[in-house]
């Protein structure tokens, strides 16, 4: 088990090198020139040149590469060419609002696509099902931005033409600050997020239940005489925990390097939305920032999950 | 459908009889008799195609509207106010912030969510059918060295990587196809090298082999038929897919480049502003327009597996008898989309 949990690790290695590769030689080839983009329209050309210097533009592509990744590997991301702020306070800034989305969005989304797939695999072939698969089908065709700003027309604006205002447009506020106007803020990105998402959830949860559920066991524990809830959430999802954890670890990564659209459609200020105004400005070290940062959330879930394994799976071990 | 169509029988051979009203039936007919059973996925085609005809023939509705989807109409499209008018004679679907007929635009957009939906799934296809069949029939190192580049592709932040491909080539309709190939390829690399490897261990394999038949003929003339199934549904699911990720990228205004009408532009200005919230046939038509056709490829895609595939399909109720099943075979491969 060492051995596998050595090679993910170096896996894990070998994917941040080819990203941070990836990012560095794509914008070395990149047409523009930085140093513009630092100085502005009105910058004579020995500024230019000053400025190429003061970044180290004027190096051989790999020792620049190699002074980021020895920078990086001691936390320094480098500094915005907008705003000269270092870009790990610029990504740190933008994280709360992130991190806000993502785990109010994964509990409802639990919450709602994993008991659709129960309730879809235990009736199989019934209404119930088709209730269940036609809200898988529905979710995983809708797009994001498209279920946000319908909801953010029905929910936010008609309400407040009539006259009252039942979910805010958006934007991020601190949950020290106010802990219920922080989750009264979120509420629409959490469903939004969620009601897409869950599709995926309740179809992996319904077609692993329906593996299961002609098993042995299942009927052992059946003819043992306990309960049907009992059979479906004690014995029956456990087979169902190793797909869910890994789309689980899989999602939670993706979202965490930024939730792009839905930190779009309502204005959260968060990573997303961060790379978003940095690709507008051509801003190069966020950019390169924000990439590096979500091959890094993807690279630790993946380490989790793989752990996740061997704890739930002594097969594993 | 019920079990019937999985297990022909003749109909009069209950009574003792054999009869001569027993036929053959290919497995062509079986498939077509379980498609044309299934109501949700003919009406999928019915829509796919009427889509098409609506994109084929938009320069017929730019014609019969008498607009041209770039042309902005100050004075008919917009009220005196600078806001745009809603659906009426002359603008069925409504003007836009430009004053530009929606109608019109969506007919365009339609082209360009097919073009590339279409040609992004069959690219990403391509290559994915090619290294997964590499990659499982060959096994051993070959399949080491490929299987990690699947799960490099896998591991990478793909929204943010199209985001840092925008921003230093400029956004434009090749780069979205070449994104959206780039890390959609591995899904269909994934299916059809577990296939491939499964079916290069069996019998047919090896008797092609002792006949002398090399790895190129094996692969092309033994296994490639063998993967149809698998092929054409995971293509037909590509689509929506694609669809969704191109309208995402013209979302974020890193896809298609404006005038040039496409949905997730349409729905991009929209939103800018939040001119949507004065003039919802903004969000409404473009909305629902790319719903409804991913929704349909979607269940085409799903209907396309339940007929070629009727093994899978097989659930028993265990209260009543069978009616439409489907999504048994849940990829184990963390899916997602753009749509996150």
């Amino acid at each position: 088990m060492i051995r596998y949990l050595m090679q993910r690790l170096l896996f894990a290695c070998l994917v941040l090198v080819s990203l941070s590769v990836f990012v560095f030689f794509l914008f070395f080839v990149a047409p523009g020139d930085p140093a513009r983009v630092v100085a502005g329209d009105k910058a004579t050309e020995a500024q230019l040149v000053q400025i190429r210097e003061n970044l180290g533009l004027d190096r051989p592509i790999v020792v620049q590469y190699g002074s980021f990744v020895s920078k990086a590997l001691h936390g320094d991301l480098g500094y915005s060419y907008r705003n000269q702020q270092p870009v790990l306070d610029l990504i740190t800034r933008r994280i709360p609002a992130t991190v806000s989305l993502v785990i109010g969005g994964v509990i409802v989304w639990l919450a709602i696509g994993i008991p659709i797939g129960v309730m879809s695999a235990r009736n199989a072939g019934t209404r119930k099902d088709r209730l269940g698969q036609t809200f898988i089908l529905i979710g995983l065709s809708f797009p994001t931005f498209v279920l946000g700003m319908l909801s953010l027309y029905c929910l936010y604006f008609l309400p407040r033409k009539a006259g009252f205002m039942l979910f805010p447009a958006g934007g991020y506020k601190p949950f020290l600050d106010n802990p219920l106007d922080w989750a009264w803020h979120l509420v629409l990105p959490w469903t939004t997020l969620a009601l897409v998402t869950s599709a995926i959830y309740a179809r992996l949860t319904r077609g692993q239940l329906l593996q299961v559920l002609g098993e042995d066991y299942i009927r052992t524990a059946r003819a043992k005489g306990i309960s049907e809830r009992k059979v479906i959430y004690k014995h029956a999802m456990r087979a169902t925990l190793t797909p869910l954890i890994t789309q689980l670890g899989a999602d939670i990564a993706f979202l965490l390097g930024g939730s792009i659209v839905i930190e779009q459609v309502y204005g959260l200020q968060g990573v997303g939305a961060l790379a978003v105004q940095a690709v507008a400005n051509q801003d190069r070290p966020i950019i390169i920032g924000v990439v590096m940062l979500g091959g890094l959330f993807i690279v630790i879930a993946n380490i989790i999950v793989d752990l996740l394994y061997t704890l739930l799976d002594p097969r594993m071990r | 459908m019920t079990n019937q169509t999985t297990h022909p029988k003749a109909p009069s051979a209950d009574n003792g009889k054999i009869s001569e009203q027993v036929v053959q039936r290919s497995s062509f007919e079986l498939t077509m008799r379980r498609i044309l059973k299934d109501p949700a996925l003919l009406t999928a085609v019915v829509f796919i195609v009427l889509l098409t005809l609506f994109a084929v023939f938009a320069p017929l509705v730019a014609y019969w509207t008498g607009h041209d989807p770039n042309t902005q109409f100050r004075e008919t499209g917009m009220s005196p106010f600078g806001l745009p008018v809603g659906p009426n004679h002359e603008f069925l679907l409504g003007a836009d912030q430009l004053g530009r007929d929606v109608l019109v635009r969506l007919a365009y957009g339609a082209r360009i969510s097919l073009a590339v939906g279409v040609l992004a799934a069959l690219a990403s296809a391509l290559i994915g059918i090619t290294i997964g069949m590499i990659s499982g029939f060959f096994g051993g190192w070959v399949d080491v060295v490929l299987g990690r580049i699947m799960d490099l592709v896998m591991s990478v932040p793909f929204l943010l990587c199209a985001l840092a491909l925008v921003s230093v080539f400029g956004p434009s309709l090749g780069l979205s196809i070449g994104v959206i190939v780039f890390f959609s390829w591995t899904t269909m690399g994934r299916v059809i090298r577990a296939e491939t490897a499964s079916l290069t261990k069996r019998e047919f394999i090896e008797a092609s082999r002792s006949l002398g038949a090399g790895p190129i003929s094996i692969l092309i003339r033994d296994i490639l038929p063998n993967l149809s199934v698998p092929i054409i549904v995971y293509t037909t699911m590509m689509i929506p897919s694609s669809i969704v990720f191109e309208a995402t990228l013209s979302f974020l205004g890193l896809g298609i480049t404006p005038p040039t009408a496409s949905w997730g532009g349409m729905l991009a200005d929209a939103g800018a502003n939040s001119v949507y919230l004065v003039a919802w046939w903004l969000v409404i038509f473009p909305g629902i327009a790319l719903l409804t056709s991913t929704l349909a490829f979607n269940i085409l895609g799903d209907g396309l597996r339940d007929a070629l595939d009727p093994k899978g399909r097989r659930i028993k109720p265990r209260k009543k008898k069978s009616v439409l099943s489907g999504w048994l075979t849940s990829r184990k491969t963390p899916e997602g989309g753009p749509n996150q």
